[in-house]
């Protein structure tokens, strides 16, 4: 019975489910904007908005704002609503174990 | 005995905030897998409600503080370029790890992993401890929420696992040190 009361329980998932997928959304900027940092001189100069630092401050920067915004704008669009975890919870690992996987050097060189 | 202000940073970055990241990881798996236990002991006591997102929020503010301390204070120092010229490159940790075959893996894929999947740290614990003090007693009733925060929680441990792990090797083959030098214990005079 626990197992199957997602979407009946008495309190809306609506802010977990947009703190779970904006999580997701958030890590995976942080790998892209990573590899685009390395592979294009142009945006390792426009990441770097911290020089003494380089690049990383700006990929760092620029990843948690999509993550915020996002998180932001799912809650206010899912604030009264009951969601299915189960599909939420599966893109959100599937982009954290692609970041993790495309933060890895060898990996993120592929491209 | 003496530090120099460089090496105490990375001291409060690595030891500090970093380990007891790692150290305080295990109990948060612990206490999630007692929220949800169907013999929780605590299950009926309001009063403890809050405790799982009160350590995870404390967990948040160390992964932070690790993320925000390594890559604006001790990553600059790692990464200076040596003025041309210079022979001794013992105060340009990435520069003397890349001189050398033997260590240039270390920044290549140890730094370069490191200081991008550290910062996964932050923004997994944060999104758990929300989720957590906003849902503390939903927990039971919600399966996909723990399963949500168990997901996340191992995640940044594994990440943070893997900065202190090329943290921990990087400092011991091209140490970051330098800066002011602190007296910590005078030694006797004879």
């Amino acid at each position: 019975m626990n197992e199957q009361t997602d979407t009946l329980s008495a309190v809306n998932n609506g802010a977990a489910a947009a703190a779970i997928l904006s999580a997701g959304i958030g890590s995976i900027a942080l790998a892209l904007f990573s590899i685009a940092a390395d592979k294009s001189t142009f945006l390792k100069s426009l990441f770097s908005i911290y020089k003494p630092t380089g690049a990383l401050s700006g990929v760092a920067t620029a990843a948690i704002i999509v993550w915020l915004a996002t998180w932001i704008l799912l809650a206010i669009c899912w604030r009264n609503k009951n969601l299915s975890l189960v599909r939420i919870n599966f893109v959100a690992f599937v982009l954290l174990g692609l970041s993790l996987l495309l933060t890895f050097p060898p990996v993120g060189d592929l491209f | 005995m003496q530090i120099s202000t460089h090496s105490l940073w990375t001291l409060i970055h690595g030891m500090g905030f970093g380990a007891l990241y790692l150290l305080a990881g295990s109990g948060a798996l612990v206490l999630l897998y007692h929220r949800s236990s169907v013999d929780d002991p605590i299950e009926n006591a309001p009063k403890t409600d809050h405790v799982l997102g009160v350590y995870l929020t404390v967990m948040a503010v160390l992964g932070w503080l690790t993320v925000l301390t390594g890559t604006y204070i001790i990553y600059p120092w790692y990464r200076a370029t040596p003025p041309a010229g210079t022979t001794n490159l013992a105060a340009y940790p990435r520069t003397l790890l890349l001189s050398n075959p033997a260590t240039k893996q270390w920044h290549l894929i140890g730094m370069e992993w490191k200081e991008h999947v550290a910062w996964l740290v932050p923004i997994a614990i944060t999104m758990a401890a929300f989720v957590a003090i906003r849902y503390a007693r939903d927990l039971k009733r919600q399966p996909q929420l723990r399963y949500a925060l168990y997901g996340f929680v191992a995640t940044s441990l594994f990440a943070a696992g893997i900065a202190g792990f090329f943290g921990a090797m990087l400092d011991k083959n091209a140490p970051v040190d330098g800066g002011r030098t602190m007296q910590l214990v005078n030694g006797e005079q004879r």
